[in-house]
């Protein structure tokens, strides 16, 4: 990648007993929007807390912004704005104080008003932190984010823990800084939104990025698959079910079953002829395009909220 | 040094937000200054002079209070963190949280050296460079202190607990309350470890006796010296994230900022003067208390009549 901004080799991080990354690697081009896809526990907060400098790397190499977060935080924070899981601020601070006060930081800095108009908090400037609700504190966050008009954007889960609404007014922000071609690196859990949202996603669990690419090319993978997915009166065995003409692959998934199929109509009709030999009964059956949970779910065996 | 002023800003603005913070650093040391002013030194300008230093020594100490409360707190509810992501050092966190608690703290001093001098005709408040350097010096030292407890505490209950556990002995052994001549042999011998009794001491001697400051250089120097260890010791305890565990050992470092004052304690157990001092001061003020009362006595034997009419103009 010629024009990449971050550059991450082969990271690793330990916590005690835990190894939280597990040599990751990846890097991101300028004005593009990069997401770390996966459970919680992942290793994702870790790996972006590294690149933003809160964090040391146990091994491998970071460059931010042509900066080696470890050795020049100082010169990187100029450079990077971030969000963070959880933005805390103290709660007799007003809306506008905040931005003031982190323009005040920075030797690039935007102007407040503006990010408070283009963030629609300007009925709230004089608010106290704590007055305002989840959805206002994280456009606040992300206000805050943007105050030194950073060249690579850090969002550690910007939506975790937001209802549906609120959830959809960030995506719309986020949308429109990758219109203005901010580089963005995000965390989620979501599948839709790193699929709304990314430009390319990196697939994490237990440390390790276990796929990477733009979303399509991840569902390309299992594109030709369809994904079905049945609930049986009675249990059945994988082995059995995998067995089945049609059927190319098989998990059992929260009491359900989910079957990777290459020609569905024939997976289905030989799924019946079983059940009816085996005297069990269909409960539900669902069947769906693939989706990056299906790339989640047919690397893993797990769905991604488990 | 932008974010330190920035930071500063922030915290005095606040802390003037906070009704705490009004109650325990304006409220209660006015409190405390009329307590002392009106009830015990019962508004006699010469005892109203003498327990000025105490006073001040008081709003001045609370200053390790508030300090590590707010620090633990920020780092608790993860304000900290969100700090750590900006240019913002961790020195630049903790001096902008004694920049601004200086600046909070000298309003009410000078409230209450004017009141003492206007409200309580105190003739004279010493020797006022002494006063201020003693103030200044100790509210910084004092504030440093709090930035260790809030460097060696892991929780909020951690800290009230260390707080109160140091609180109880700053008030109590060195003159701020109970007057330093009043402490048994023993109790005086402890007190002179504590750098609240130098504290004191210099307020007393500065305020009473007009002592300038090189004639208190120990009390300064010592109290100095305190707070570049103090403050070093918290920035390299110093910790941005709530999850973030101080190691058990690091807490014995905590033990080498006792360093000055453990060996201005060995000297002054030695040679005394801090005491001598005391017991000369607490000398001159009966002395001139029981010369007060020969003069009315006299007074009273002279002119019954007009003794009458000064004791009635007094309790006008």
């Amino acid at each position: 990648m010629t024009n990449s901004v971050l550059q991450v080799e082969n990271l690793t991080k330990r916590y005690g007993d835990v190894q939280a990354v597990r040599g990751i690697s990846f890097q991101v081009a300028e004005g593009e929007v990069f997401g770390l896809l996966g459970p919680n526990g992942a290793g994702k907060t870790s790996t972006i807390e590294i690149l933003e400098g809160l964090r040391d790397a146990d091994g491998g190499a970071v460059c931010v912004c042509g900066y080696d977060p470890k050795t020049q935080s100082g010169e990187l924070k100029h450079e990077i704005g971030a969000a963070l899981q959880s933005t805390a601020l103290p709660e007799k601070l007003k809306v506008v104080e905040a931005l003031h006060l982190f323009a005040g930081f920075y030797k690039r800095r935007r102007n407040p008003e503006g990010l408070l108009k283009r963030f629609g908090l300007v009925e709230k400037r004089n608010a106290f932190y704590s007055q305002l609700s989840g959805g206002q504190k994280q456009r606040l966050a992300l206000a805050i984010a943007l105050i030194n008009d950073p060249k690579v954007v850090f969002l550690d889960e910007p939506t975790a823990g937001l209802d549906p609404q609120v959830r959809r007014e960030i995506y719309d922000i986020i949308e429109e800084l990758r219109r203005d071609k901010k580089t963005i690196v995000l965390t989620t859990h979501y599948i839709e939104e790193a699929e709304r949202l990314c430009d390319r996603v990196a697939i994490v669990d237990h440390g390790q990025i276990i796929a990477q690419g733009t979303p399509r090319e991840l569902k390309q993978a299992s594109a030709d698959k369809t994904r079905i997915e049945v609930r049986l009166a009675r249990e059945e065995s994988v082995e059995t079910l995998r067995a089945l003409e049609g059927v190319n692959d098989c998990r059992a998934l929260n009491g359900n079953y989910v079957l990777h199929c290459l020609r569905p109509p024939q997976a289905i009709v030989s799924l019946v002829k079983h059940l009816e030999a085996q005297s069990n009964e269909l409960v539900s059956l669902e069947i769906a395009t693939p989706s990056l949970e299906d790339v989640f779910i047919e690397l893993t065996g797990r769905r991604l909220r488990d | 040094m932008t974010n330190l002023l920035t930071l500063t800003r922030m915290r005095v603005r606040l802390a003037l937000r906070n009704k705490m913070f009004f109650f325990f650093s304006i409220v209660m040391p006015l409190g405390f200054f009329f307590l002392y002013s009106g009830v015990f030194a019962k508004g006699i300008p010469r005892e109203v002079a003498n327990l000025l230093g105490p006073v001040l020594a008081l709003n001045v100490m609370g200053s390790f209070w508030g300090l590590s409360a707010t620090l633990v707190m920020f780092r608790e509810q993860g304000i900290l963190r969100r700090f750590h992501v900006t240019p913002a050092t961790a020195t630049d966190m903790l001096v902008s949280s004694i920049l601004a608690n200086y600046t909070l703290t000298l309003p009410t001093v000078i409230t209450e050296l004017l009141l003492a001098k206007f409200l309580f005709h105190v003739p004279s408040l010493g020797h006022l460079t002494a006063v201020f350097f003693l103030v200044s010096i100790g509210t910084i030292s004092f504030g440093s202190l709090g930035l260790v407890i809030a460097s060696v505490t892991n929780t909020m209950q951690e800290t009230q607990v260390l707080n109160q556990l140091l609180w109880l002995p700053l008030i109590f052994l060195s003159g701020a309350t109970i007057p330093f001549t009043y402490l048994s042999t023993l109790v005086q011998s402890i007190a002179l470890f504590l750098p609240a009794t130098y504290l004191v001491h210099g307020l007393k001697r500065a305020i009473v006796d007009n002592k300038g400051p090189l004639q208190l250089l120990l009390a300064l120097g010592s109290l100095s010296i305190w707070f570049i260890l103090t403050l070093f010791l918290s920035s390299q305890l110093f910790r941005w994230e709530p999850e973030a565990r101080i190691p058990r050992k690091a807490k014995l470092y905590v033990a080498a900022t006792a360093i000055p004052f453990f060996l201005l304690g060995i000297w002054e157990n030695k040679y005394g003067r801090v005491i001598a001092e005391e017991k000369v001061a607490v000398q001159r003020l009966d002395e001139a208390a029981r010369a007060e009362r020969r003069a009315k006595q006299k007074d009273i034997q002279q002119d019954p009549d007009a003794s009458d009419q000064n004791d009635s103009d007094q309790k006008q």
